[in-house]
């Protein structure tokens, strides 16, 4: 990739932003749902009501508005949450830590699944396990993650209560951090009490989060395996007495990799989507569940801060593909 | 083992303290008898109690109660008490108040409580840069002056609920001086009140653990640690109480209720609290007819209702007020009269075979069985002559249609009102040139309008019976029931029902 290919990508990342915003912007307007009207006590007079609308800036126009909010987002001033009255920004920054080490070990985890699982299921000789292999992961692929969480719940949490069913860390331990990344800073300091807590925490959400992109990959790259693996280098690699494991992992997967990584990097990306319900569900303080309660009390200012930033994921999540795509296809790395 | 090297032991310890960390914790909490754990159904947005939409949320209630303190003080069962306020009054012709503050009460920074904090706070209250949502109800309040522990102040007008907003919303008192040192950002990132617990660590959206206060001027509560785990979907409260994660939950499904507390292994509660279900009714075509109105009232089967979608748990209602409220006669009845229904649609030409349409809108999931509640109600009116069509929105809707007076003809809500008094339920939901109200007509209008001021205490509370009466008479709402609040806690444990809903850890209690 060269300086004029990452500068026209980046130019066409901040164009398609711009164009979030100012389509996440009119239509939060035009929906029904008022902030105000959330925050009506029973006393509320129609001047009181008045007077909030005025507060918050939202008696003036919405081209008026737009324009004062565009020019603090230019510096990252996405301005203070209705709801919880703290910089949208500032809130944004302390969740997203949780979130991106939450997608981050369920995507090691579908990983981990997919390829261990593609890998097995073309090893042996005889079509069933393969077959009984693909049965099993279409019912993967056919149960959202969100039905996966309360599974686990009610499995890990009720009937073998082994794991936390909420949050993201035990309220009793003291934890003074100084970043929001608690699982690599507890790594990092050698707090293992603390990685095995958030380990706890992490591992039902994360799963949820895992199996269904753990069977797309398994069934893209059993199929590109299976493809591969009928090539000439591969059936060479046989003859020359190289066993059927030595030739998949080593000659064929890489091969193989490429189109499932693509497929992959755009699955990532709605990982973030299902984030949303499944930190609902294990009361996980990411921005998924912010991203429910900003909804809910229609705080404008921070569901515009959440979906810009939802959308700046989807924007560098991509470009890490294509690089990563890049890197592993020899024939775009050269021209 | 000779052979272990320093990188063997690290990885090995490693190892073994996050399998540990990994099998921790689920019989942590309720083993330590000091530390209460309370699987939350809201998340706690912010700390001010009064600014933003969580000063006005009757759930949140409980933690502001628990780290700031209320003017004045409120019962589990809606009846006042001293709080930060001793005393309290008017003057004879009720143009003046008097408001005695508490002594030897501290901040939790250390400070002092003085009655310049109080009158900032009312002032605060009054000011509309602040953005109270019921700042009104406070600016009644001018010239204040202070006498010693005395305060005295003019009133603008003469509000007879003044002193029981100092129990409700927005309600509480904030530290002068520090809010001021910090501002509304410090504040938000440490809040300090004069509550029976101090904030010892906020994760929004995560948990809240408090710490008692060691300088409370009230009775100690029972533990010394009380942890709020933030628990938003009802399925995962039930789970975290059943797995020993949490010790005490609430609004849990009824059927989880029942299953829990009928399984020998939990304690529960579920008494009714200052909460009704409702449908508002739009002054609009065909609800301009009396006949279709009065159908509609008497068309419905509430004890059916409650038994079967509720489990039994609530209690029906024909006015606004509900059983313990300040104005609830229980001689007003709306009763369930099909054939009645039937005669009345029959004046004005309508029938099983020739219904009026109707619009009926409904919030799903809200509350308890909102949209199977409203299915039910739409096939007995369908028995009776009326053809509802179901509309679902969300309660963000609710709000902006009412505002704009916009609502469909019916409209499902849950009105809380935990100061019990009919001002705040009957006047509000019912008066027209109220934002809150969806019936808008001049002889509804010209009855509640001589009660708002009214001086004579009995006087006011016959007034606003007369009111129901006549709103039942008319048709002009159609109340359905008193809510009743699911708690499902650990044995060993014992919870005091608040009628406002608030669980305030102060309830929670070694049995």
């Amino acid at each position: 990739m060269t300086a004029v290919n990452l500068l026209t990508r980046l130019l066409a990342a901040a164009l398609t932003l711009f164009g979030v915003a100012v389509v996440t912007f009119a239509l939060l307007r035009v929906v029904p749902g008022d902030p105000i009207a959330m925050m009506i006590g029973p006393g509320a007079t129609k001047a009181d009501i008045a007077q909030l609308r005025a507060n918050y800036g939202l008696d003036r126009s919405i081209p008026v508005q737009f324009a004062i909010w565009l020019r603090h987002a230019a510096v990252g001033d996405f301005g203070t949450s209705i709801s919880m009255r703290q910089d949208v920004t500032h809130l944004i920054a302390t969740r997203l830590p949780a979130t991106i080490e939450l997608t981050a070990l369920a995507l090691v985890l579908a990983l981990i699944l997919g390829i261990g699982g593609a890998v097995a299921s073309v090893l042996p000789r005889r079509r069933w396990p393969g077959t009984a292999l693909e049965t099993g992961n279409g019912l993967l692929l056919a149960i959202p993650d969100f039905v996966w969480g309360l599974a686990f719940v009610l499995l890990f949490g009720v009937a073998f209560p082994v794991l936390p069913i909420s949050g993201r860390v035990d309220p009793s331990l003291p934890i003074h951090f100084a970043t929001g990344f608690v699982l690599v800073e507890s790594v990092l300091r050698l707090r293992f009490d603390i990685l095995g807590d958030v380990l706890a925490h992490m591992i039902m959400p994360a799963m949820a989060l895992a199996l269904p992109l753990a069977s797309v990959i398994l069934r893209s790259l059993r199929g590109a395996l299976e493809t591969e693996a009928r090539q000439d280098y591969a059936l060479l690699a046989r003859i020359r007495g190289r066993s059927r494991l030595q030739v998949v992992t080593g000659e064929v997967l890489r091969n193989a990799m490429v189109p499932t990584l693509a497929l992959t990097g755009v699955q990532f990306t709605f990982m973030f989507g299902g984030t949303v319900i499944v930190e609902r569900i294990f009361g996980y303080p990411g921005i998924g569940n912010l991203a429910i309660d900003a909804i809910i009390n229609r705080d404008l200012p921070l569901i515009q801060g959440l979906i810009l930033t939802f959308g700046a994921l989807f924007i560098v999540i991509n470009l890490c593909v294509e690089a990563c795509f890049v890197l592993l296809n020899p024939r775009l790395r050269h021209g | 083992m000779p052979n272990t090297t320093r990188r063997d032991f690290l990885q090995l310890t490693g190892a073994g303290l996050v399998l540990a960390g990994l099998l921790r914790g689920q019989v942590a909490h309720a083993a330590d008898s000091d530390i209460v754990t309370i699987a939350y159904n809201v998340n706690l947005p912010a700390w001010d109690p009064t600014v933003g939409p969580s000063a006005v949320n009757p759930t949140i209630q409980a933690i502001y109660r628990a780290v700031f303190d209320q003017y004045i003080g409120q019962k589990p069962d809606l009846s006042f008490e001293p709080g930060l306020l001793t005393d309290w009054g008017w003057n004879a012709d009720k143009t003046k108040i008097h408001m005695t503050v508490r002594e030897g009460v501290k901040w939790h920074d250390g400070s002092d409580l003085t009655p310049e904090d109080v009158v900032w706070s009312l002032q605060r209250a009054a000011d509309p840069k602040t953005g109270n949502p019921i700042q009104s109800v406070w600016a009644t309040m001018e010239n204040f002056t202070t006498d010693g522990q005395t305060i005295h102040a003019d009133l603008k007008s003469y509000d007879p609920t003044l002193f029981e907003w100092m129990a409700f919303l927005t309600g509480y008192v904030l530290p002068k001086a520090y809010y001021e040192k910090v501002g509304p950002k410090g504040f938000e990132a440490k809040p300090i009140g004069t509550g029976p617990y101090m904030v010892d660590e906020f994760q929004s959206n995560g948990f809240l653990r408090l710490k008692a206060n060691p300088h409370y001027w009230g009775p100690k509560p029972a533990f010394q640690t009380v942890v709020f785990k933030f628990v938003l979907d009802a399925t995962s409260r039930v789970a975290e109480v059943q797995s020993g994660g949490s010790d005490v939950t609430l609004q849990i499904p009824y059927e989880d209720y029942d299953r829990l507390t009928k399984g020998g292994k939990f304690s529960g509660t579920c008494e009714p609290v200052s909460d009704i279900g409702m449908i508002f009714i739009t002054n609009v075509e065909p609800l301009l007819d009396k006949n279709v109105r009065l159908a509609a009232t008497h068309a419905v089967d509430k004890k059916a209702i409650i038994k079967r979608l509720l489990r039994g748990y609530g209690v029906p209602i024909d006015t606004l007020e509900a059983p313990g409220y300040a104005a609830y006669d229980p001689s007003i009845k709306v009763p369930y009269d099909p054939e009645m229904a039937k005669k009345l649609l029959a004046k004005s030409g309508f029938s099983p075979e020739k219904p009026v349409k109707v619009k009926i809108q409904t919030t799903r999931g809200y509350m308890p069985k909102d949209y199977e509640m409203i299915q039910a109600i739409a096939g007995m009116w369908k028995k009776v002559g009326i053809e509802a069509e179901i509309e679902v929105y969300e309660i963000a809707q609710h709000f902006q249609l009412r505002a704009a007076h916009k609502l469909a003809p019916f409209a499902f809500y849950n009105w809380g009102n935990a100061i019990g008094d009919p001002a705040t339920s009957t006047g509000f939901a019912m008066f027209g040139p109220s934002s809150n109200s969806a019936w808008k007509t001049k002889d509804l209008d010209a009855k509640i309008a001589p009660l708002w001021g009214e001086k004579d205490e009995a006087k006011r509370i016959a007034g606003w019976k007369a009111v129901d009466k006549y709103i039942a008479e008319e048709g002009y709402v159609l109340p359905l029931l008193q809510y009743a609040q699911p708690i499902v806690f650990r044995k060993g444990l014992k919870v005091t029902p608040n009628k406002s809903e608030a669980l305030e850890p102060t309830l929670i209690a070694k049995a």
